[in-house]
């Protein structure tokens, strides 16, 4: 199963599993990573699940979709190059040993 | 050992409540009571991906069952409370157990309006979308080629005429009031969605009053309408608005209207005893309100759960809704209450656009189908507390960015 890593703002690291085809804001919600939320379920409603896809892995998660790059410009914190919504970055095997950075809120 | 905080109601008030107040540092007895079968779990998803199969139960939950034990909160499932002792401070359960509290919340939510028995509302084949349950039972009667009824044309009817037709049934909805959305959208929002409706053939039907639903040995097979025609159906949604859950508190005495009675900081009329999420009726720009959504939901239970532990500070929100109906995206910030101009603004793409909603030059709502640049500018600019020309609202090629950033001009 494909192993995600998420880095928190004080350098803290949470790792799971996250089974194929779950996405990464259920997945970090699922596992208790702080101020990854995902309000609106995962729907593109709410920007509330931003993380910074490492730079290492962001050619293999891929930018982000029109809907996801409009809703990106109301994240509580500013949007960088390898931002993505992670609800809607789907755990695939490619993506094993992926990591994402989780914004200071 | 101290008395616990209780949360009457596992829902998402409820969750977003006890997760606050440990998030918070408050870390004595957190006891959550729920009256259904399952912990807390999503709603939104019920009538899309969980009726077609593309969320099974454990995603749709809030949190994993494993959370509770995990944050030292105890969940009890199939609990449902009788009544509440404010004096005594005191639960007692259904079967006749009573609990003590230092402070209790009610996140009750509310139940979906029925229609009565005596017009047929007990039918087998009509059905509400509101609880796991519903949908459950509605599911299988939900096969290709059968007639729908929908009753009601709010969100709940129209997602699931969406749903519906896009399944193959042949479905009619009809509206009481002259319009679609008449209580939560404007003339042209409503004229969007019927459209977009008839374009996936749905028939809808304003100002159509239902008189009752007919059945045939407890089955529904049709309605009569109030102007006498006739609607045959196979099963009927439901989707009449809802009654927030304030039995409890009003049997205890607390102060209820159209919902329980809060302040600003999610009080009751009773001091240790707090109201968040659709049962909460609170003070907000002068009325007296209760919003009925997932963000309010969320963010009222957070702010509850601060006051308990003694913070200060009205609940203040920007509401911000969704709704997702064949390929459309509706998103709305704001609350468009008492707007007296609506101003349309054409979106990049086909079939994208957004409403911006005014009360005199003052920009208090924006809904957006498809538009969600549109939608998050909007929510950004009404956030901030500032305003928007209406020409530039109105003007595609205006850049809404420095608006929302307050640079514009």
């Amino acid at each position: 199963m494909p192993k995600v890593t998420w880095v928190l703002g004080n350098g803290k690291e949470i790792t799971a599993e996250v089974p194929v085809g779950h996405n990464m804001m259920e997945a970090a919600v699922a596992h208790n990573v702080p101020d990854v939320i995902g309000e609106c379920g995962g729907c593109l409603s709410c920007a509330t699940c931003h993380v910074f896809v490492d730079p290492a892995w962001f050619a293999k998660t891929g930018g982000p979709s029109e809907m996801e790059s409009d809703m990106l410009e109301i994240t509580m914190v500013d949007r960088q190059a390898t931002s993505r919504l992670s609800c809607q970055i789907i755990s695939a095997a490619e993506l094993d040993g992926l990591i994402l950075k989780v914004p200071r809120l | 050992m101290p008395d616990p905080i209780i949360i009457i109601g596992a829902g998402q008030a409820g969750v977003s409540l006890a997760a606050r107040l440990r998030a918070l540092g408050y870390d004595g007895p957190l006891l959550m009571l729920g009256e259904e079968p399952v912990p807390p779990y999503q709603r939104p998803p019920l009538s899309k991906k969980y009726m077609s199969g593309e969320l099974d139960l454990p995603r749709l939950l809030i949190r994993p069952e494993s959370w509770y034990g995990e944050q030292d909160i105890e969940l009890r499932l199939s609990a449902p409370v009788a009544a509440l002792s404010p004096r005594e401070r005191r639960v007692i359960l259904g079967d006749g157990s009573e609990l003590r509290y230092a402070k209790l919340a009610l996140t009750t939510g509310a139940r979906p309006r029925r229609l009565p028995a005596s017009v047929g509302g007990d039918l087998a084949g009509v059905f509400t979308i509101r609880n796991l349950a519903d949908v459950d039972s509605l599911t299988p009667a939900v096969v290709p080629g059968k007639a729908l009824l929908v009753v009601g044309g709010g969100y709940i009817g129209l997602e699931a005429a969406a749903v519906a037709a896009a399944k193959g049934l042949r479905v009619i909805l009809v509206e009481m009031a002259p319009r679609i959305l008449q209580r939560v959208a404007c003339q042209l929002t409503a004229d969007y969605f019927r459209e977009l409706h008839g374009r996936h053939g749905v028939v809808i039907r304003e100002s159509a009053g239902l008189r009752e639903l007919l059945g045939a040995g407890g089955r529904l097979t049709g309605a009569l309408m109030a102007d006498g025609s006739l609607i045959e159906a196979d099963l009927a949604v439901i989707g009449i608005g809802i009654t927030p859950n304030d039995d409890l508190a009003q049997g205890a005495g607390l102060a209820v209207e159209n919902g329980i009675l809060v302040d600003g900081s999610c009080r009751s009329s009773v001091e240790e005893i707090f109201a968040a999420g659709d049962c909460a009726n609170f003070p907000w720009h002068g009325q007296r309100t209760r919003l009925e959504s997932v963000q309010n939901a969320i963010e009222q239970a957070e702010h509850a759960a601060a006051a308990m532990l003694g913070a200060s500070g009205d609940y203040d929100p920007v509401p911000w809704f969704w709704s997702d109906q064949y390929d459309v995206k509706l998103q709305i910030a704001g609350l468009s209450r008492g707007y007296d101009d609506a101003v349309l603004r054409s979106g990049k793409r086909e079939g994208s656009q957004s409403v911006w909603y005014f009360a005199g030059d003052r920009l208090i709502a924006v809904d957006s189908k498809n538009d969600a640049l549109a939608y998050a500018f909007g929510k950004k600019i009404i956030e901030a507390g500032r305003s928007i020309p209406k020409a530039v609202a109105a003007d595609p090629a205006a850049d809404l960015k420095s608006w929302a950033m307050g640079t514009g001009r």
